[in-house]
């Protein structure tokens, strides 16, 4: 009796050390898809879990008047911040792309305090995760089985068409109306009435034109295909980054295979918020569409959550590392290096240099430094 | 005070990491409306398009001709279409072939016929995880009435996988059945299905491939989302019977194509299409007042 007592409270004790007892720390939680109530449940518990790193923000809302909300993940700092952006389930029966957010939110929380990588870039950068960008149709895909396929979002046609729903990824301001879209708004691609007809896509963009100067990089969520996409889909014009773009890419296509051994393929390709995000200055824009190449497709069975999501970190981070590490090491080798020329030059010009004349010295000096 | 500054300096370059150095602005060339660079990309639809009210905005495809870029989307449509030929001719509840990685691909213009594809590409079976590689020829046929694209298409291997035990078994379990089997979203909402249930799946898939092999062109991708029903109906001739319900996913329009399909299997014959029927897209909404 009394040991039986004293295994319980032990057992009790290791489940407060933990932190409480909500369900977001178990394993199997990200292992399974979520409704957009549970998503809005999880978003309040991350920040009160860990107030001096998360906060959450409403930066728009839907046609039916729902929050549009990021989770804000970061270390604060006296400095000036860069961003990571990065938004999911901008098309509604992608329910895998959610499940991504939520893992990538867990996963750097879970480590930052000791991987010295990550804690690092929690310093330097904020990452903006916007786990369901159109909640109105997520919500309507969990209706019922019948709903299950939608795409777009809820706002209803207008003129004499009577369908619902604008392809958010079609109504963003990069050539819009041009490639790969309809005028019916039946169709699974409408364009929508015009550019940023949609407040989905309108509350993107405001946010991102505010913050375009501090973001290193842009990641917008899809499914299916196993395809990490880059600007631009357009023909005739490559981003003018275009080779490092690839280059990027080509690694976090690696970093993907090295997981799971899945193949991910790397192609400048369409998307319409990559292409806006690359056309706004944002250097490294992707596109990711994850898992699988068909056979389950948008139905992606809940024993395959947490091996994509393993795999797309691993894409992810390689693209985030490699726009931090561009953006703050390479900045501290330039200041250095210039410190150093200029102490140089400071001190030979003081210093007896013998029968060099000082001219001649402050000339070489000066070449090195310029 | 010259020392100090030196050994300052000493440290700030052996710690490189050192976050209070203040970032660059502005490291990657900004992009303004006016300043893209027109380059062109090799591998890339050339799409110039003509607006019209409620058209699909994708007119002029220019296509793309000589040697094509393995991984970009022209030879991946085209090998898709190698891989539904492939099912068609040797898909079974057991046997259900996917596209892996195209090798090479060409496209040419063939007066009076249409355009003519050579690939060379792996595809895998989804059940026994088997790849072979294959070559193929497909021709998509011109003229107003599109018929469907010809394909001819070797592979080696992969295709001699035995099924002939697992097929067996499956047939004589059905073949004489007083119940007759049925299913419905096969996978379900959250990628679930029974696993008496697979073969099912597998026999949807194939039997779609049908469709999707008479309905593509180059600029279509089609892939089979879900099994929304099947019923087994009477046998006939030794062959099980099935009545079918698929949707089919285009990749280029995003559409779900509703079809209902009448099929036949056994192992001796291989699956057959018999009758197929497109469903009218269903434009039935939930009325506005749905629960937050």
């Amino acid at each position: 009796m009394l040991c039986l007592g004293s295994v319980g409270l032990v057992l009790l004790m290791l489940t407060l050390q933990r932190g409480h007892l909500a369900p977001y720390s178990e394993r199997n939680y990200y292992t399974r898809y979520h409704n957009m109530t549970e998503i809005s449940e999880w978003m309040e518990q991350m920040e009160t879990e860990n107030p001096d790193v998360v906060s959450s923000l409403v930066y728009g809302q839907t046609y039916e008047k729902r929050n549009i909300s990021l989770l804000k993940i970061g270390l604060s700092s006296t400095n000036r911040k860069k961003a990571i952006w990065m938004d999911c389930c901008i098309h509604a029966r992608e329910w895998i792309t959610p499940a991504f957010c939520q893992y990538f939110v867990e996963e750097i929380l879970k480590v930052y305090k000791t991987n010295a990588k990550i804690n690092e870039m929690m310093k330097n950068l904020d990452f903006y995760v916007t786990p369901v960008l159109n909640v109105d149709g997520y919500i309507y895909s969990w209706l019922n089985e019948s709903t299950r396929m939608w795409r777009k979002n809820r706002s209803p046609g207008t003129g004499n068409c009577t369908c619902y729903g604008t392809d958010l990824n079609r109504n963003f301001n990069s050539n819009w109306g041009t490639v790969g879209v309809s005028t019916d708004c039946c169709k699974e691609i409408y364009c929508g009435t015009k550019a940023l007809s949609e407040t989905e896509a309108q509350a993107v963009t405001y946010k991102l034109e505010k913050m375009s100067g501090d973001i290193l990089a842009f990641f917008t969520i899809h499914s299916y295909s196993q395809l990490i996409l880059l600007p631009y889909a357009h023909a005739n014009i490559s981003a003018p980054n275009h080779e490092r773009l690839m280059e990027v890419g080509l690694g976090a296509a690696k970093a993907i295979k090295d997981v799971h051994g899945m193949n991910y393929t790397v192609d400048p390709a369409s998307g319409t918020s990559q292409d806006y995000a690359r056309q706004i200055g944002i250097p490294l824009s992707f596109t990711f569409e994850l898992r699988d190449k068909g056979d389950h497709a948008f139905l992606l069975p809940e024993d395959q959550i947490q091996p994509t999501c393993e795999e797309a970190y691993a894409g992810v981070q390689h693209i985030i590392s490699d726009a931090h590490d561009k953006a703050f090491y390479s900045s501290a080798a330039t200041i250095t290096a210039t410190l150093w020329t200029t102490l140089l030059a400071a001190w030979v010009t003081t210093a007896t240099v013998g029968r060099m004349g000082r001219t001649t010295v402050v000339m070489i000096t000066t070449a090195t430094v310029g | 005070m010259f020392w100090r500054l030196v050994f300052v300096l000493l440290i700030l370059t052996v710690d490189h990491g050192n976050s209070t150095l203040m970032p660059k602005i502005g490291t990657e060339p900004s992009v303004g409306s006016g300043q893209l660079q027109n380059s062109f990309l090799p591998g890339l639809d050339n799409l110039t398009t003509t607006a019209k009210e409620g058209e699909v905005v994708e007119v002029e495809n220019v296509m793309m001709t000589g040697v094509l870029h393995p991984s970009h989307y022209p030879a991946r449509r085209a090998a898709t279409v190698v891989q539904h030929y492939l099912n068609t001719r040797y898909g079974s509840p057991y046997r259900w072939v996917f596209l892996s990685t195209v090798h090479k691909g060409s496209a040419e213009d063939v007066t009076d016929i249409g355009r003519k594809y050579h690939l060379e590409l792996t595809v895998q079976d989804t059940i026994s995880n088997v790849s072979g590689r294959c070559s193929a020829e497909l021709v998509f046929p011109e003229g107003a009435e599109q018929g469907a694209p010809q394909v001819n298409a070797s592979c080696d291997e992969l295709l001699q996988s035995n099924t002939t035990a697992q097929e067996e078994v499956f047939y004589q379990q059905h073949i004489a059945s007083n119940n007759p089997v049925s299913g419905d979203n096969i996978p379900d909402s959250h990628g679930h299905m029974e696993p008496t249930m697979k073969p099912f799946w597998h026999l949807g898939g194939v039997a779609s491939s049908f469709i999707m092999l008479r309905e593509s062109n180059e600029s279509t991708m089609y892939n089979m989302a879900q099994v929304a029903n099947f019923t087994q109906l009477e046998t006939e001739n030794n062959q099980l019977r099935f009545q079918y319900h698929v949707l089919l996913h285009e990749m280029v329009s995003q559409e779900i194509i509703h079809w209902k399909l009448l099929v036949t299997w056994s192992p001796a014959e291989g699956v057959k299409v018999l009758q197929t029927e497109l469903q009218p897209k269903c434009h039935c909404e939930v009325p506005p007042n749905t629960t937050k």
